[in-house]
């Protein structure tokens, strides 16, 4: 059966500009349009939202992966009578250590800065055993491990810090984020190409005593199949297009990101990723005539 | 064209309604297919289009074994085979002459105009050409099943009881189209239990009447 209906005739006939008269052998059916538009429609809007917060996690990954990455802080604890020495110190292995660009020893109001958010923007840092901070440019492929473990051996109370513990969990719930929105993108799908069957399978049965007149009058199953495919597949192009169009247009009003900053206000668009939900409408015609094509297929073979 | 040897039908779980059934379709013959109601006239005929596969036996349509037809070739059978049935059905949803035109339609071919309209006057229902078809009588609607039956030019129109529901005069138009059709080189092929209607038929065409009975065909004598 598959074979004899190839998909090259069975797109001929989709994409021709013969299908004016084929199409009004399948009567029109309110319901099932309208089930098909709506469902094609609502799926596409979650489809935008949902490859919107995949792309949002993705970037976010990178970002904090490689703005944590970048970089280095090696922290000097000692006696305040010993601190400047030893950080001297830790300084002075830095700038000698390959793969590193110029380590910079934050000043007090740097540190105080920092601080701020705990402490608040009155208390006097300089009465505080607040150990120095230097941040260390680095290279990737940097040894990490070999620099630890000199200044562990020159410089005592001296601690580096890669970030690593507070990179990977944030760069693990980025990366489960945009795994959950291709998930749904997937989900998505796959509820779209449900519905698209029950839509046509309704159709189909609903025209069964037409189905089996055309049958009767010398109609090949690629005939009856494409009249229904057709129909379906631009429903759901039509459907998911609208749909498609209002989940960009509710990303675009969403806040711009430089105005508040934060997870939420990143989830949009950037530059040609605006491109990439326009290939839903498309990915959408796909499954409605996959899933159309495949139930007309069904219920052709029990008609003779 | 059609060619049965000891074909043998049942539906399924019954005994054989149709054994040993041995019949060819002469190529431009008017055939009448007889016998009281129940005899199996209509089972014949679908398995004249393939609606129905043979049991047993051998059955050949224009040289293809029946058994061995694959979907489309069904398909392109009924092309060539033009079918008036009892209670003919249509595309509600389309007017008289689309439902005329469908076959050419579903076959991809272009819809002469000119021809569908002579075609539809041949069959007087070109003041219907717009209707849709439950506004349609019985007897016209028979007459728009036979349209769309021949648009195609088949080889060989078979008829399931045309008459069945329409008064005399009305099955006698019919008839006279039948056999206009037949003069024109068609085989004909019509399946009826009225006995009057193949009389008076006979009066106007060399015919040949066959018989069914007893789950048997037989050629009907010169008693008709």
């Amino acid at each position: 059966m598959s074979a004899r209906m190839n998909i090259g005739s069975l797109w001929q006939g989709l994409m021709g500009d013969k299908g004016g008269a084929g199409d009004r052998i399948v009567p029109p059916t309110g319901f099932t349009a309208q089930l098909t538009l709506f469902s094609a429609g609502a799926m596409a809007f979650l489809a935008v939202f949902a490859l919107a917060l995949a792309l949002a996690t993705g970037r976010l990954a990178d970002r904090w992966s490689s703005e944590l990455a970048g970089s280095v802080t090696v922290r000097v604890s000692a006696p305040a009578a010993d601190q400047d020495a030893l950080a001297q110190a830790a300084m002075t292995i830095l700038q000698t250590t390959p793969g590193t660009g110029t380590p910079r020893l934050l000043p007090p109001e740097d540190v105080a800065t920092l601080l701020e958010p705990w402490f608040g923007p009155d208390m006097p840092v300089d009465a505080l055993p607040v150990p120095a901070l230097i941040d260390l440019p680095v290279d990737a492929g940097f040894d990490t491990e070999g620099l630890r473990l000199r200044l562990e051996a020159e410089v005592p109370g001296a601690v580096l810090d890669d970030h690593t513990e507070w990179r990977r969990p944030l760069v693990t719930a980025a990366n489960r984020l945009r795994m959950l929105g291709i998930v749904s993108l997937l989900l998505i799908g796959a509820a779209s190409a449900a519905m698209i069957t029950l839509a046509a399978k309704a159709a189909l049965a609903a025209n069964v005593q037409v189905i089996r007149v055309l049958r009767l009058i010398g109609a090949r199953d690629l005939t009856i199949a494409t009249a229904f495919v057709r129909r379906f597949t631009r429903r759901a192009a039509m459907g998911s297009a609208v749909g498609t169009l209002a989940g960009m247009a509710g990303i675009a009003i969403l806040p711009d990101t430089s105005a508040a900053g934060g997870f939420m206000t990143g989830l949009g668009f950037q530059g040609w990723d605006w491109l990439l939900p326009l290939t839903i409408p498309l990915i959408a015609a796909v499954v409605g005539f996959a899933a159309t094509r495949w139930a007309a297929l069904n219920m052709l073979e029990a008609v003779r | 064209m059609i060619e049965m040897r000891d074909v043998g039908f049942g539906y399924h779980g019954q005994d054989e309604l149709l054994s040993g059934m041995t019949l060819t379709l002469q190529p431009g013959m008017f055939h009448f297919l007889t016998g009281p109601s129940g005899s199996g006239k209509t089972t014949l005929l679908r398995l004249c289009f393939a609606d129905l596969l043979p049991s047993s036996g051998q059955m050949t349509a224009f040289g293809q074994d029946m058994r061995a037809l694959s979907r489309d070739d069904i398909a392109d059978l009924r092309r060539r085979v033009g079918v008036v049935h009892q209670d003919p059905q249509f595309l509600d949803h389309l007017p008289v002459a689309e439902n005329v035109a469908l076959p050419l339609t579903i076959a991809g071919e272009a819809v002469d105009m000119e021809a569908l309209r002579d075609l539809l006057g041949w069959v007087q229902l070109t003041h219907h050409a717009r209707a849709l078809p439950p506004s349609l009588s019985g007897g016209e609607r028979q007459r728009a099943a036979l349209a769309r039956a021949v648009i195609l030019s088949p080889d060989l129109v078979l008829a399931d009881e045309p008459t069945g529901n329409l008064d005399w005069e009305m099955s006698m138009r019919l008839m006279q189209l039948l056999i206009e059709l037949n003069k024109s080189g068609k085989t004909v092929l019509v399946a009826t239990h009225d006995l009057n209607l193949i009389r008076a038929t006979k009066a106007q065409v060399t015919a040949r009447v066959l018989r069914i009975t007893g789950g048997s065909l037989h050629l009907a004598g010169a008693d008709l």
